[in-house]
């Protein structure tokens, strides 16, 4: 969570546009549902500066709470001296990623309220993302209202050109964070006000490990590899191609000057995920952006029917 | 490093229990990870004392159970052992198999005083 304000996980400090989510307070706040842990923190400082008296404390709680078992039931008992009664185990069994899921849902809710299509690009660094983003909006900026959330360690380079293009463009800068998480994009929402019936983009962190394990809200996970990484990255890499629901095979534009199988390439990747579908594209030249533009337009079709049906 | 986001995720689960349990400190945290997800529990433990500094939580021993791997060998139509997220079927070697068990992250118990 953020050393700030607690709002938000990716404690590492993030930012978006420059600010933290403390500066963006007021308007990051409203719509932030787990703002109660932001109370948590500041108890928990609370609490343990106020330690010694803690018997106090632990005799009251004591008679109250349930689903407290005796240490010397739980398989702990073995390490630790059963003996001292203050000791307790506590069952908690919950998943790790709970809070990354609501969060993602809440988006996922609010994304679909609005008919916003809204796609999670990754790739590793270098794979040319954001050129393949530049030249998407160029082409599509005539038929749908387009934003982008930006995500990179620092700078915001990325934000800048895609800002150039007249798209609308929120940049998260993740600090020492290798990925992005579901409450950072709620709050780069806040921000971006999406217009009904358009796409989101969301370039994530380039990395091709971290931002496979959290679910952001997007409708699809697409994944860009480009012909100058290796033909079996998407063995090497497994998770990241396991979760994507499209693969972007980038700079095919180069394939005259490599040795790339990209029938080796492709094979790889749907022996990870036989659901996968895959396109063969250059953002340099525009060769096979056609087709990923119609995979674009067919989803946000659903997505501005389902809204429509549900308004 | 995600790692470190999910230790964070942990510590906050962790404090949040221990608080709603009335207790002052946390001795030890019993988390499931399965072999097949992608978290490496050395990293885990290595971020875990930098996490829980400050906290209730800070020097509680980290207890990481490992969760063998399992899945549905769509071939053999039964259960089989993975050692790998998207490895073959040990018994047909074919890959048709779905991952069944081994993917587990959770926040399995506390130790409190």
């Amino acid at each position: 969570m953020c050393k700030d304000c607690g709002c938000g996980s990716g404690g590492t400090g993030y930012k978006i546009n420059g600010k933290t989510p403390a500066e963006l307070h007021d308007h990051a706040h409203d719509q932030h549902r787990d703002h109660d842990h932001n109370h948590d923190h500041d108890h928990h400082h609370h609490d343990h500066s106020h330690e010694h008296d803690h018997g106090h404390h632990h005799d009251h709680d004591h008679a109250h709470d349930h689903g407290i078992h005796p240490v010397h039931a739980a398989p702990l008992a073995a390490v630790h001296q059963p003996d001292v009664d203050s000791e307790r185990v506590i069952r908690i069994e919950r998943d790790i990623l709970a809070k990354n899921n609501d969060a993602a849902l809440q988006n996922r809710a609010r994304l679909a309220a609005t008919g916003t299509l809204a796609l999670n690009l990754m790739s590793s660094p270098g794979s040319g993302k954001t050129t393949l983003l530049v030249r998407t909006i160029e082409d599509l900026k005539a038929r749908f209202p387009i934003a982008v959330i930006e995500g990179d360690q620092q700078t915001d380079n990325d934000a800048e050109r895609i800002r150039a293009t007249g798209a609308r463009a929120v940049q998260i800068n993740t600090g020492k964070g290798c990925h992005l998480e579901a409450g950072m994009i709620g709050a780069a929402l806040d921000d971006i006000q999406a217009e009904p019936g358009g796409l989101l983009f969301i370039e994530n962190v380039g990395n091709l490990v971290c931002p496979a394990g959290f679910d952001l809200g997007e409708a699809h996970k697409v994944v860009v590899l480009s012909v100058t990484e290796g033909e079996d990255k998407p063995l090497k890499y497994p998770d990241m191609f396991a979760v994507a629901d499209l693969l972007l095979l980038n700079k095919a534009d180069l394939l005259p000057h490599l040795k790339f199988d990209v029938g080796k390439c492709l094979a790889a990747a749907l022996r990870v995920n036989p659901h996968l579908q895959t396109l063969v594209v250059s953002a340099e030249t525009g060769e096979g952006m056609a087709a990923f533009y119609a995979w674009i337009e067919a989803r946000a079709t659903l997505s501005r029917t389902a809204a429509a049906v549900r308004a | 490093m995600h790692e470190m986001s999910l230790c964070e995720a942990v510590v906050e689960i962790a404090v949040e229990e221990a608080k709603k349990n009335g207790a002052a400190r946390i001795r030890a945290v019993v988390l499931e990870v399965g072999v097949l997800g992608h978290v490496d529990p050395d990293a885990l433990a290595f971020c875990f004392s930098a996490v829980s500094h400050g906290t209730l939580a800070e020097n509680a021993r980290l207890i990481i159970e490992r969760v063998p791997g399992n899945g549905w060998c769509l071939e053999c139509a039964k259960t089989v052992p993975m050692t790998e997220r998207f490895g073959a079927c040990p018994d047909c070697g074919r890959r048709h198999v779905q991952m069944t068990q081994g993917d587990e992250l959770k926040l399995r118990e506390l130790e409190v005083e």
